[in-house]
């Protein structure tokens, strides 16, 4: 029997291989490869025209260069990071307090699975149209002579118009908000209508009110939704740059940012360096994320 | 704990024009064991539930040691319910599950731990302390859901089908487990069910239901030596319902006497099958109309067996007759 057991097991191990390959080479060529292209491009040098395939340091050593002098201050790619890191939170903690309220109105709220789905199909709506008319569409809205400052203006609550409302912070994180919210939904809704309605039940039967039955069952049991949702927000806002650019007037810096005008000056190698190192950062968010709920084990 | 005592009051639940429980009337003393028994859909578990607090009554009144708590959420009743399906809070191990209520009462970490250890060990789950439900069998996650039910010290304790996912032979002993619970507490114990014998072993006060009434309620033994409906003599089984020109009848499956003498008055009937069942024997019979039952204890049976086909006249003494109405 033991004889026999092992080569069977083996011929097992053998086929799942052989059912994994092709999502393996997929993954391979179009994700490890690249990747890995990225961070020997990022080691390479360069000069005005042309990369040179030789071992450097020179990009990572650029991109902090003065760093160390202006401390305590920070050098330009610290605040620009750290600048994008704040626009990451807010985001982050707008999101999820929408996405989650519309994932709670949604689970709990409507009753018929029917209309559930129908109103988590009207979410999708804002993905109906690319994302650069969608944020095209807010200048005319939110512009210095848009239809909020018009608005504004005609009931006399304005004598001249609101400035902030377009190609600022605000504009910025209005339009991730608008964007990012269904990501949060969609995980969190996940979450949310695999809770047993007899939890809910039994926790109002042991005395909890409203507010410590959110607190102290449906959260905890969402967390694994909450964590993948943090993730796409947290990852989407932090390479971002055609929002950043389009919403903040080309005027607002971040970490996205950064890699794009180095490609457009055709400095790959350090474009490549700065992608390794917003790499790095948003592994080490993820892995702070991870480490709060275990994903792996909540699914 | 003082147990209360329970009474309904033309209690109703309608759910649009459906009639889940109609205008139902009944009083259980506090301290007993009461069993509420039915076929799926008579009403028992919404009646259950709204003696909970989990149902809102449509109308009538629910009176709970001499207070009308109607209106009342399941924490100012003073009582408690263990849910068909358990609803141990998954992310939550034992020990917290069980002092959960506590701490939403705002009791402090180290008593209620302290409270809950005590509980379980009541349950003799305490060596699983520290495990999630996921990590328990059936029969364990059942003892937390008890405990955690009764650490508030509740005056009445709900229990939705508490059986019914245990297999046959731990059914047995948790259930014995069940009452031993409810006499050292002496509390209340309202219990629904769709199994007659499980109702009959556990119970103090029977309640049968059917189509949202009460058909009877009394002692297992009242229940089951004078059933009053057609529908009671059927449903707890035992019982050969006959129907007669004054109306239909009910005698035991026990006291139905055979003979093979054809010139003996009583009803003229064929043996379908013999059931061999141990110390009895279930004897199948074609009545003309209806079919029939006649237990036989395995030594009667032995001096005569019947074989199927066999012609046999069935026959019964007076006293055995037991008139009924018929069912609503």
């Amino acid at each position: 029997m033991i004889t026999d057991a092992a080569p069977a097991r083996r011929h097992l191990a053998i086929s799942a291989r052989l059912q994994a390959l092709p999502l393996g080479l997929v993954f391979a060529a179009f994700f490890v490869l690249p990747l890995v292209l990225v961070v020997v491009v990022s080691f390479w040098d360069y000069n005005d025209y042309q990369i040179i395939p030789s071992f450097t340091l020179r990009s990572y050593t650029e991109s902090f260069e003065g760093c160390l002098d202006e401390l305590p201050g920070l050098c330009t790619i610290f605040r620009t990071y750290a600048s994008t890191a704040r626009f990451c939170a807010i985001v982050w903690a707008l999101t999820l307090v929408i996405g989650f309220t519309v994932a709670y109105f949604l689970a709990f709220h409507v009753r018929s699975s029917l209309w559930q789905m129908v109103l988590a199909l009207v979410c999708t709506i804002p993905f109906w149209t690319s994302n650069v008319i969608r944020m095209i569409s807010w200048i005319p809205l939110l512009g210095r002579n848009g239809l909020v400052n018009g608005g504004l203006q005609t009931l006399h609550l304005m004598d001249r118009p609101v400035e902030w409302l377009l190609y600022s912070d605000f504009s910025v994180v209005l339009a991730f908000v608008h964007l990012l919210t269904f990501f949060m939904v969609v995980p969190i809704l996940n979450s949310l209508l695999r809770i047993d309605r007899s939890l809910i039940e039994a926790a109002y039967d042991a005395g909890a009110s409203g507010r410590q039955t959110l607190w102290t069952v449906v959260l905890p049991l969402a967390k694994p939704g909450i964590v993948i949702g943090s993730i796409f927000v947290v990852t989407i806002v932090m390479g971002d740059f055609v929002t950043f650019g389009v919403m903040g007037g080309q005027q607002i810096a971040s970490a996205g940012k950064i890699i794009e005008t180095r490609l457009a000056a055709l400095q790959f190698p350090p474009a490549a360096a700065n992608a390794v190192i917003l790499l790095a950062i948003t592994l080490i968010i993820i892995r702070v994320l991870t480490r709060i709920v275990d994903i792996r084990r909540e699914l | 704990m003082i147990p209360a005592s329970l009474e309904l009051v033309q209690l109703t639940k309608s759910y649009g024009a459906n009639v889940a429980v109609q205008a139902i009337d009944l009083k259980i003393p506090g301290g007993s064991y009461a069993c509420l028994l039915g076929p799926s859909g008579c009403g028992k578990t919404s009646t259950l539930r709204m003696v909970a607090g989990h149902e809102a009554a449509t109308s009538g009144d629910i009176v709970l040691g001499g207070r009308n708590v109607t209106d009342l959420p399941p924490v100012q009743r003073g009582t408690a319910m263990m849910f068909q399906s358990y609803a141990l809070f998954p992310h939550l191990t034992a020990i917290d599950n069980v002092a959960f209520p506590l701490r939403m009462r705002g009791m402090g970490k180290t008593a209620r731990r302290a409270k809950a250890t005590e509980t379980l060990r009541l349950v003799d789950m305490e060596r699983y302390a520290g495990r999630l439900p996921s990590q328990l069998s059936g029969g364990q996650q059942q003892r937390v859901a008890l405990a955690r039910a009764i650490i508030t010290e509740p005056r009445m304790l709900l229990l939705d089908e508490p059986l019914s996912a245990l297999d046959p032979f731990l059914r047995i002993r948790v259930r014995a487990e069940l009452k031993r619970i409810q006499r050292d507490l002496g509390i209340t114990f309202v219990h629904v069910t769709h199994g007659q014998d499980e109702a009959m072993a556990l119970a103090d006060v029977m309640v049968v239901m059917n189509h949202g009434v009460i058909e009877q309620a009394g002692s297992p033994r009242e229940i089951f030596d004078t059933p009053r409906t057609e529908f009671v003599a059927r449903f707890i089984g035992g019982h050969n319902v006959i129907s007669t020109p004054a109306g239909p009848i009910a005698v035991r499956t026990d006291r139905i006497r055979l003979s093979r003498d054809a010139r003996e008055d009583g009803l003229a009937a064929v043996v379908q099958a013999a059931e061999y069942q141990g110390s009895q024997v279930h004897v199948a019979l074609d009545a003309g109309p209806g079919r029939m039952t006649a237990l036989m204890g395995d030594a009667a049976y032995d001096a005569d067996p019947m074989r199927p086909g066999d012609a046999v006249r069935i026959t019964w003494s007076e006293a055995d007759i037991r008139t009924l109405r018929p069912s609503s």
